[in-house]
């Protein structure tokens, strides 16, 4: 008897129960199954995810073998990433002889359309920014994509400058993005003529995440070399 | 769907085939256009969505086909729609444990698979009155014809958008990719494109069937 059949020589009412049953049996299966699938891909991910940042931060930091995780604090210092640390993440990159090469830094500005996350390297020893890499974006397709394909844009960030003020509070000099071909200063980036919006947007995330996190890299530095 | 079986069906060829093209999703029903317009812009985006979408349309049916005289009239759609979303989660976690980068491609439309007409019309107007056998076979053949609109679309934009299949160069240097094609324009444009084929085709096959009719009247 198919099921049409069944319902049209039912009473018009179904039992409060048999809904009841089907609902919360349905929901039992699906609970089960969510979880169960959970668990088993839940290690696969975090194992995903720390590839992905291993991969963009040496990507940044060439040269770089081995990275350690460190947050920025409320005392605005470094301390290792663990379980009970929050703040900002920032990630120290170290070649095979465990010299710190870098620290990558992550900053997000709003872009043409959306937020552009990117991973800025920074070197302390030349106190400038080294290297670029947009994390992700969701910028136009053509436009959006030079901010990591054009290579005169990326000469912007071969030594972009990030010199501490004498306080060691912030930048000394804001990182902006110039109208292409009037790049003066080396704090300075070259904007994208037709991509506009999207290379101001690199700008302002370099600018903000230099001015969180060097500030704490420079405290903390004699430190942060001897990790490994 | 024009003729909807009052009665189990039986396991035929057709069963399978019908998906793919004579009451293809996309081509012919106009089913799910949210996905297809929306991550075709590249052949792999285009692939993965349409292998989740199956995944998650074969999956449901074949349980709301095994559960099919266990659900109330009253809360059936309830009952299809956490069935749907469960497997939606699972295929959400599952792409992510493949790849975090196909992940971020596809976005939001992993999520959005609950949502697809395809998936709820299939458990509606077929796994709710149909064996397992056949649910299983009409299901991966209505998957199948999702997964090749898909790739339909998705080729074309990645060929004229970005001078490249599957990621692979097949343009001379010099070539100017039409950005255009893989914006959101370029979908309604290759989606245009297939719909007029596809009608056009099937306009002349029905031409020729009344012709020969026609004939065999005439002949009399």
């Amino acid at each position: 008897m198919t099921l049409e059949a069944q319902i049209q020589t039912q009473p018009p009412s179904t039992p409060a129960w048999a809904m009841l049953r089907t609902l919360g049996g349905i929901a039992m299966i699906s609970g089960l199954l969510v979880a169960l699938v959970y668990q088993v891909t839940l290690p696969i991910i975090a194992e995903n995810q720390r590839v992905l940042t291993e991969q963009a931060v040496f990507r940044v930091l060439p040269g770089a073998v081995s990275k350690r995780d460190f947050v920025i604090n409320g005392a605005g210092g470094l301390e290792p990433a663990s379980e009970g640390a929050s703040g900002e993440l920032v990630y120290g990159g170290y070649d095979a002889s465990g010299v710190l090469l870098g620290v990558a830094l992550t900053g997000s500005a709003q872009g043409y359309a959306g937020p552009v996350n990117v991973m800025f390297a920074y070197d302390p020893a030349c106190a400038c920014i080294i290297g670029s890499k947009v994390l992700n974006s969701n910028e136009t397709p053509g436009f959006g994509d030079k901010l990591d394909l054009d290579p005169a844009f990326l000469a912007n960030f071969a030594a972009l400058d990030a010199r501490l003020n004498a306080e060691g509070t912030a930048l000394a000099n804001e990182i902006v993005t110039v109208k292409h071909g009037t790049k003066a200063q080396p704090w300075e980036i070259d904007g994208i003529s037709g991509a506009t919006i999207s290379s101001n947007a690199m700008g302002r995330a370099a600018n903000n995440a230099a001015q969180r996190a060097v500030p704490a890299i420079q405290r903390d530095l004699a430190w942060l070399m001897q990790q490994k | 769907m024009a003729e909807l079986p009052n009665t189990e069906e039986r396991l035929t060829p057709d069963t399978f085939l019908r998906g793919l093209w004579e009451e293809n999703p996309v081509f012919v029903m106009l089913l799910g256009m949210c996905p297809v317009l929306a991550v075709t812009s590249t052949t792999i985006n285009a692939l993965a969505m349409g292998l989740a979408t199956t995944f998650v349309l074969v999956s449901s049916s074949l349980l709301v086909s095994l559960l099919r005289s266990w659900i109330p009239k009253q809360v059936r759609i309830a009952s299809y729609i956490v069935i749907i979303a469960t497997f939606v989660t699972i295929v959400d976690y599952a792409i992510q444990a493949i790849s975090l980068e196909l992940y971020a491609a596809l976005g939001a439309f992993i999520q959005l698979i609950v949502a697809n007409c395809v998936i709820l019309g299939r458990a509606e107007a077929y796994a709710s009155k149909q064996r397992i056998m056949t649910t299983l076979v009409n299901s991966l053949g209505m998957g199948a014809g999702f997964t090749l609109a898909l790739l339909s679309l998705g080729g074309v934009r990645e060929i004229l958008g970005n001078g490249t299949i599957l990621g692979i160069s097949i343009f001379p240097a010099d070539f100017q990719p039409w950005i255009v094609m893989i914006l959101p324009p370029g979908g309604f444009f290759v989606l245009g494109g297939w719909l007029l084929l596809f009608n056009w085709l099937r306009l002349r096959k029905e031409r020729k069937e009344a012709e020969q009719i026609g004939v065999t009247a005439h002949a009399r």
